[in-house]
């Protein structure tokens, strides 16, 4: 079987999904299911003094005993805050220690600040969490996140919720031929053929939230991403033929055309 | 009464009041929270042992739906 192997673990599903953005839980959970994704990532946030108790949570409706979960740091903008965040997290999940850190530079692009997400990485990894991390697509900074001791590194297509799709593929297949750790595409996927082109890259797994829960219909763009992830990973599995301008090759035999001489 | 600051907000709680107390008053009871006082995680056995005191600084968290 072909797995998305990550620290040690094994996953059949190459397509991770976040849980922001939905109508309700209902729909979070169908649009997961319909996803296929086994990793699910998680924000940690304050509680509401004074909440209802009696309202379900999202651990009710995606019982961590059925997926993995993967808490991160969104919304943090230093690498104190990150850490701070992972903590709890960690507390929270009754040990789970494999992570996603994010540290966001700029509340208008949400871009990464790769500074902290070096300083916040090297504490959590000594700290003893599995660092899966968001970069941007800088292979340099890529490669000093993997040599820190993150177990998958994690460059944006595009900027968070912008669904731009693959900016760069030419610095993201660096990043891939380079890393000896899962390389995730995360953030920036807006449509089906852009999931398919990073898995034709060879990404081992894309991560995507808005995509999905923005769609008109989210749980069927779950089932298309589930599709799309699938077919870019067999086509990078099954090896493309070369790109020729010019050098036409016709797929039907070049003999025994009626009417020929 | 001692003041103690929760997620921003200070509060007023009783004396002598631990944080299984605090969750109960809160209605977090059973909830799956995680708590971080004055910096350090307080480990969720130890929710009856720690008793507040006065300025504490407090952040209590759940899992939310984010990307």
């Amino acid at each position: 079987m072909d797995n998305l192997v990550i620290a040690g673990q094994t996953y059949a599903s190459r397509l991770l999904v976040g849980t922001g953005k939905y109508k309700d839980f209902d729909e979070t959970r169908r649009a997961v299911d319909a996803s296929g994704a086994n990793i699910v990532t998680v924000a940690i946030r304050r509680t509401n003094l004074g909440q209802d108790a009696s309202q379900p949570s999202l651990l009710d409706a995606l019982p961590p005993s059925q997926f993995t979960y993967l808490p991160n740091t969104a919304g943090c903008y230093s690498a104190d805050d990150a850490i701070r965040t992972l903590r709890l997290a960690r507390e929270l999940l009754d040990g789970h220690d494999l992570v996603k850190l994010e540290v966001l530079g700029d509340p208008n692009t949400l871009y990464p600040n790769v500074v902290e997400t070096l300083r916040a990485a090297e504490v959590l990894v000594k700290d003893g969490f599995k660092v899966m991390v968001y970069t941007s697509d800088d292979p340099i900074i890529a490669k000093q996140l993997e040599e820190i001791g993150c177990v998958a590194v994690m460059p944006l297509a595009s900027l968070i919720g912008s669904g731009m799709g693959i900016l760069n593929p030419w610095n993201l297949q660096i990043i891939i031929d380079q890393a000896k750790v899962p390389v995730v595409v995360d953030a920036g996927v807006g449509t089906a053929s852009d999931a398919a082109i990073a898995m034709e890259l060879g990404c081992d797994a894309v991560l995507m939230n808005t995509a999905i829960a923005q769609a008109k219909d989210p749980v069927l763009m779950a089932s298309a991403m589930r599709k799309a992830v699938e077919a870019g990973r067999e086509a990078y599995l099954a090896g493309r033929m070369p790109k020729k301008i010019y050098t036409a090759s016709p797929s039907s035999p070049t003999t025994g055309i009626i009417g020929s001489k | 009464m001692i003041q103690v600051t929760i997620n921003g907000a200070t509060r007023q709680i009783p004396q002598h009041f631990n944080l299984s107390q605090l969750l109960e008053e809160m209605q977090l009871a059973g909830k799956r929270v995680a708590i971080e006082r004055n910096g350090e995680i307080v480990p969720r056995s130890q929710y009856t042992a720690v008793e507040l005191l006065h300025n504490d600084q407090l952040e209590i968290v759940v899992a939310v739906g984010g990307g």
